[in-house]
């Protein structure tokens, strides 16, 4: 090396220098691309999390007897008459065999509550489908209430059991009333997480007073200060009530802004409605009735359900009632195949994505019929023949600029030319699928010009040298080249509107639709949703239930996205040619 | 330079020698694209069954001067075409010659080889198939055959038809496209540069392929290689600044040239 040395040290100060740099870049990339993953894993992540719940659900089975004369009324076993059975009331009946002592009618509209009667049509079905059913007992399993399901799942309910510290002694009074009675303190536990957890509540409250006290002093207007006012008293009144429950001396009553507590003992369910003072004894009703003796009992249970029944939908006697049916091997946890093969319900056990996935796919459909050929086409009549002037700069520019449009604005377009003047159906894949090809226009446009102009030059050269006329070397030989890009914009274009929810909500697909439309032509005006909108409208529900299948619901959007996408990616390797 | 201060050629009529047939006659054409001339007032005329080179510097117009016999100048937006150029007596630029006919009179071969992304079955047939050129399948195998022998290229390809065009080496993709155009019995092939991305034994295979083409077809090959131009070539055009200089037998050209331009370039003072 002759090199001068001052080049040679001029370069070898700064090489260091440009190394790092170089190092640092590959860094920052790295970095990002790190921050990327982790954020789209988190997504995932609490999007299965969350979706857990929904993937199981508990069904009940029940014997249920087909009385002749109740399920065939006009004995003629003809289906219309076999359509008027009383289906309902003999799972009803089912149900009440299990718990003979319910005889109150609130009582027994709570043990109804355990099932949603629209499973009686599914009995129905099965009868019609096959009559020899009638005057025999069927085994019937169907999905619990979604309350029920979610106390199995132990999402909902917290609770907890522990053995009696020392024997009880019950007698039976009027009715199924109760009195537990013990040498020792054995409600000691119970009576001192109470009283905690009220102090606490008290405690809440007190601030809250406090608090609504504080915006009276500084409010003016007369209706906000009466406002206040009213809420300071009533938390004043509520905390006081508490404290005074507080008291050492007093019994503890259970409402239901306290814990409420059951007690299990040989096969019978006793649910407490006050602990004495002394807390050695308790007065109860029997839930679950059996037959017990005089005698002390040694073995019992202090089942805690820590949960108040104000903050929780399913109460203590379901609660007894659902336990002694598991007991009993008469619930069972499977796959929640409701949630694919059922279409929205509004009992969340029952509902599922399958009217709008339907209703995803038809839309897609004339979406996709309308979007890619008339956007291709457009894009290669903008591409290969028009001639380059101030007009087709002018569509040019305003293509670009229908991309922007916010979305919902294709939606009050489409409710205004398609179903307002046009007089198309609402709520219809059809016109969901016209509003949402309006809406990918211009991806596919753009996409596919960017296509056609990466195609080199010299084959269309290639192809008019040879005597091609335009428009042979533009379908020949240009558009087989851009066909990979063309066809990926058109399926991330595509997948861009199964993802779409503002402009379907303006044209009525946001309507509660409980049964899946038809995947026949006649679906295309049925009305119907989609899977984006079914995500909205459940992650507006008020049903606890809805919010695991909420995201279990966004896995299958997920799914078909990512499905999407990797057609496009394996349709453009398949066409991918080099030139 | 001396020459730079000359005044604008005035149009020079450029008669081919006398007992040669004319294929291609050019006359008064220019070129602009957009303000620019591109082409200055060209008036040739070409002979047929012969090999004519066009030589000069870059942007001397050379490649335009050939796009404008094809009409492929007409793919350019901003290019205006006026003058007259007549093959075998019919104008090119009249409204009423489609140009889809005028392509497949006239064959086109570019400078980097641009075989279609298809079979090189596929792009030899394409031309006969969309020209109708042959009825049956057995006529179209007699065509792809026939092209590809006169191209040099049966041999080497004759088992491999189905594979794709892009897949053999350069000189033998520019064979395929020669093959390409003459599959559709062109009367006339243009060359823009046949070789220059060629290496130097693929560019020989190519001249000889040009020698033995002669027999047949009007040749007009633009090259940046006077040796390639003295090699190949009956009568050599020498363009400058859109202007056709000179423009004789190719043996006068470089032995003897009548313009100090040609002279100039022709030495290698320029270019």
């Amino acid at each position: 090396m002759n090199r001068p040395a001052s080049i040679r040290t001029a370069v070898e100060a700064r090489l260091a220098r440009r190394h790092r740099a170089e190092r640092r870049f590959q860094f920052y990339g790295a970095a990002a691309i790190c921050l990327a993953v982790a954020f789209l894993a988190l997504l995932i992540g609490s999007i299965l999390i969350q979706s857990v719940p929904a993937m199981t659900t508990w069904r009940m089975t029940l014997q249920v007897e087909l009385d002749r004369a109740a399920i065939d009324p006009r004995g003629d076993m003809s289906e219309a008459s076999l359509r008027r059975g009383g289906y309902n009331a003999a799972i009803q009946q089912a149900l009440r065999d299990q718990f003979p002592d319910v005889e109150d009618r609130a009582e027994l509209r709570e043990l109804f509550g355990l099932y949603s009667s629209v499973n009686a049509a599914r009995l129905l079905n099965r009868v019609v489908q096959d009559p020899s059913l009638v005057g025999g007992t069927v085994s019937f399993t169907f999905p619990i209430d979604d309350d029920a399901d979610l106390y199995l799942k132990g999402v909902s309910v917290r609770e907890s059991r522990a053995p009696g510290p020392a024997p009880v002694r019950i007698q039976a009074g009027e009715g199924r009333a109760v009195t537990l009675s013990a040498e020792a303190r054995v409600f000691d536990a119970f009576v001192d997480d109470v009283r905690e957890a009220a102090r606490e509540r008290a405690r809440i409250l007190e601030q809250r007073a406090e608090r609504a006290e504080a915006a009276l002093a500084d409010a003016i207007d007369r209706d906000i200060r009466a406002i206040y006012e009213a809420e300071a008293r009533r938390a004043r009144a509520q905390a006081e009530r508490l404290r005074d429950r507080l008291d050492e001396g007093a019994p503890v009553v259970i409402g239901p802004q306290i814990p409420s507590l059951l007690v299990q003992v040989d096969g019978a369910v006793i649910r407490v409605s006050d602990v004495s003072a002394d807390r050695r004894s308790a007065r109860g009703e029997m839930v679950i009735s059996a037959p017990l003796g005089e005698a002390a009992h040694s073995d019992w249970t202090l089942w805690t359900i820590e949960t108040p029944q104000a903050g929780r939908l399913i109460s203590d006697r379901q609660i007894a009632w659902v336990d002694a049916l598991r007991e009993r091997g008469m619930t069972r946890s499977g796959f929640n195949t409701e949630l694919f093969t059922y279409a929205d319900s509004r009992e969340p056990e029952l509902a599922g994505v399958l009217g709008a996935l339907i209703g995803s796919v038809l839309t897609m459909f004339v979406t996709m019929l309308l979007a890619v050929p008339i956007g291709v086409g457009a894009a290669i009549y903008l591409e290969e023949f028009a001639p380059k002037n101030r007009i087709t700069q002018l569509i040019e520019v305003n293509i670009n600029n229908l991309a922007a449009v916010p979305s919902i604005v294709f939606g009050l377009l489409g409710l205004a030319v398609f179903i307002n003047t046009f007089g198309l159906p609402r709520s219809a894949p059809l016109v969901g699928g016209i509003v949402l090809a309006l809406m990918t226009l211009p991806t596919v446009i753009i996409s596919s010009r960017a296509a056609l102009k990466a195609v080199p030059p010299s084959i269309r050269e290639a192809a008019l040298g040879v005597g091609a006329s335009k428009t042979q070397a533009v379908f020949h030989h240009v558009l087989p080249l851009a066909a990979p890009g063309i066809l990926t914009g058109s399926i991330i274009g595509l997948a861009q509107a199964l993802g779409e929810t503002a402009p379907l909500l303006m044209i009525g697909m946001v309507a509660f639709i409980a049964d899946a439309p038809s995947l026949g032509l006649a679906g295309f005006t049925e009305p119907s949703t989609v899977m984006p909108v079914q995500i909205f409208l459940w992650s507006s529900a008020a049903e606890r239930a809805f919010e695991a299948r909420t995201a279990a619901a966004i896995l299958v959007l997920l799914t078909l996205m990512v499905s999407l996408n990797a057609a496009a990616i394996y349709l453009r390797r398949r066409f991918e040619r080099r030139w | 330079m001396a020459y730079d201060a000359q005044p604008a050629p005035a149009t020079v009529y450029h008669p081919a020698p006398a007992g040669m047939n004319i294929k291609v006659a050019a006359s008064d054409l220019s070129v602009r694209y957009g303000g620019a001339l591109a082409l200055d007032r060209v008036a040739m005329d070409i002979p047929d069954r012969s090999v004519t080179a066009c030589i000069g510097p870059s942007g001397c117009g050379k490649s335009t001067f050939l796009r404008c016999i094809n009409r492929m100048n007409d793919t350019i937006e901003t290019a205006r075409v006026s003058g007259s150029i007549r093959i075998d007596g019919e104008e090119v630029n009249d409204r009423s010659i489609d140009p889809v006919l005028l392509r497949a009179r006239v064959g086109m071969v570019f400078q980097k080889p641009n075989p279609f992304p298809k079979s090189i079955y596929e792009n030899v047939a394409y031309g006969p198939r969309i020209h109708g050129l042959a009825a049956s399948k057995d006529e179209l195998d007699a065509i792809v055959e026939t092209s590809l022998t006169k191209a040099g290229l049966w041999k080497e390809v004759a088992d491999r038809l189905h594979q794709p065009g892009t897949s053999l080496s350069g000189g033998q993709q520019q064979r395929l496209v020669i093959a390409r155009a003459i599959a559709v019995n062109p009367e006339v092939i243009l060359m823009d540069e046949p070789c220059s991305a060629l290496d130097p034994i693929a560019t020989a295979r190519i001249e000889e392929l040009i020698d033995e083409l002669r027999e047949n077809y009007a040749l007009i090959i633009v090259t940046h290689s006077m040796a390639q131009a003295a090699r190949v070539s009956q009568m050599t055009a020498f363009f400058h600044l859109g202007a056709l200089v000179e423009y004789g037998p190719t043996e006068e050209i470089f032995t003897n040239p009548r313009d100090q331009r040609t002279q100039d370039y022709i030495t290698g003072r320029f270019g």
